[in-house]
């Protein structure tokens, strides 16, 4: 497993949350703002190990449950269990194509907030919910849906340009070169 | 198949995230707290981003354009100065009444300038983070009002640097408020449509109230969290519910929740 990799998606959900926290245009533009951490799971249950998935759970939970009203610890759950399921099942995901990643993000950004709020209200919170909120739950859910194939290029991109590169192994060894001939 | 590995991250996972829910409501909000700080740097950095712009085009303004700048606020800190000698004078008047008739003297309410800096990442809270904490003096339940002077909520949680303001609309901030009419009919501010910030709702009024679009809206002095007489908005309608048992009208609000940036904290 590349560590680089798993670094790197932590700290795009360090900036993920601050930018959700500072950047008002999509709540003025949209009336909701996007979360982002779904489609970042989405990233890590494809292309790293589990221990990064559940890193990202318990930390991308707790920044955003830090700078939001929310109580602490609540998003982990959700984050986590949608990690965990496409882990499960990541085998026979084609995690190359732009459409899979877009349909997982959607779906990921449609769960999670939903799970959130079904424990919330379960466990007695008054929360600001109205039709109004059914709007800002369709926005976050496409929104996580297009920009879940913008964050696996931007950062493979990253692992690229700032990881190691990886090792090409090519047919072709010389130790198994059938010279033909007199030597 | 599942790798043993696999139940146990969900195991350690859930435990964590169990734990953190079950501490208390003050470990809560020192950890908050501690966790909020490791995102200070950035919030500096984005405040001086967007003070760049500000601080260029005040660079490239011209010298003729500062100059009548410069006239102008002289001219308006002029009738200021004189409206404030007026406003000192009926306050001494004020007190020798309330003094005549044993009222109780009314201490003055200071106000402190403070930043937003940051809004609440969910969609389903109405809170805002200001940039000064209880080493400004800062205490949970201080009211806190837009630049222009309109409220918009109190301070929820102090930190030491800065403090959490929930606003008006969200479950958590309910005000006291009454009708400028007649009757000076009072009810509730409760919680709004999440979609609107600018509109929330006033319950709670009785059913024979006279209302009419466009009455003031301001603070009722009840609850001993929000002085009286703090603008809050308009009515922009009306309607009778509960089988016309009372009735609750919308108000639209003075301050614009969407688009704060400086706030003015109230406190004695």
């Amino acid at each position: 497993m590349n560590i680089f990799k798993s670094i790197l998606v932590l700290a795009f959900a360090f900036l993920a949350v601050f930018g959700e926290a500072t950047l008002s245009a999509p709540r003025t533009w949209l009336g909701a703002q996007i979360d982002l951490l779904p489609a970042l799971m989405v990233y890590a249950a494809l292309n790293t190990g589990l221990s990064t998935v559940a890193t990202l759970a318990v930390f991308g939970g707790v920044w955003f449950d830090t700078l939001s009203e929310n109580p602490l610890g609540i998003s982990i759950l959700p984050l986590f269990l949608v990690g965990w399921l496409i882990q499960f099942r990541r085998d026979l995901i084609l995690r190359d194509l732009t459409f899979a990643q877009f349909v997982l993000g959607t779906a990921a950004s449609g769960l999670v907030p939903l799970l959130a709020l079904l424990m919330m209200l379960s466990s007695g919170k008054e929360l600001l919910l109205g039709w109004g909120s059914l709007w800002q739950w369709l926005v976050m859910t496409a929104a996580g849906g297009v920009a879940t194939p913008f964050i696996f290029r931007v950062i493979d991109w990253f692992n690229r340009r700032l990881g190691y590169a990886e090792r090409v192994e090519s047919s072709f060894r010389l130790d198994r070169e059938i010279r033909r001939g007199r030597q | 198949m599942f790798k043993q590995k696999n139940y146990v991250a969900l195991g350690a996972v859930f435990l964590v995230a169990v734990v953190l829910l079950s501490l208390p409501t003050r470990a809560t909000a020192r950890l908050k707290l501690a966790i909020g700080s490791w995102f200070l740097p950035l919030f500096g950095l984005a405040s001086a981003g967007q003070q760049l712009p500000a601080d260029l085009a005040d660079n490239l303004l011209p010298r003729r354009e500062l100059l009548k700048e410069v006239n102008d606020l002289r001219r308006e800190n002029q009738q200021l100065k004189s409206q404030a000698v007026q406003t000192e004078t009926i306050r001494r008047e004020n007190d020798q009444l309330r003094a005549l008739f044993y009222l109780q003297r009314q201490s003055p309410w200071h106000l402190k300038l403070a930043n937003v800096i940051m809004r609440d990442p969910a969609n389903w809270w109405r809170t805002v983070r200001i940039d000064r904490g209880s080493m400004q003096g800062l205490t949970n339940n201080l009211p806190v009002l837009s630049a222009d002077g309109c409220l918009i909520g109190r301070i929820s949680s102090v930190g030491l640097t800065d403090s959490q303001v929930v606003l008006i609309g969200d479950h958590s901030c309910r005000v006291s408020a009454l009708v400028e009419n007649g009757t000076r009919d009072m009810g509730v501010i409760t919680a709004s449509d999440p979609l609107d910030t600018s509109l929330v709702e006033l319950a709670y009024l009785a059913s024979n109230v006279n209302l009419k679009p466009n009455q003031t809206v301001v603070t009722s002095g009840l609850g001993g969290i929000f002085p009286r007489g703090i603008p809050i908005g308009r009515i922009a309608d009306f309607r009778p519910v509960e089988y016309g048992l009372y009735t609750e009208a919308r108000i639209k609000l003075d301050a614009n929740l969407g688009s704060l940036e400086q706030v003015w904290v109230l406190f004695q």
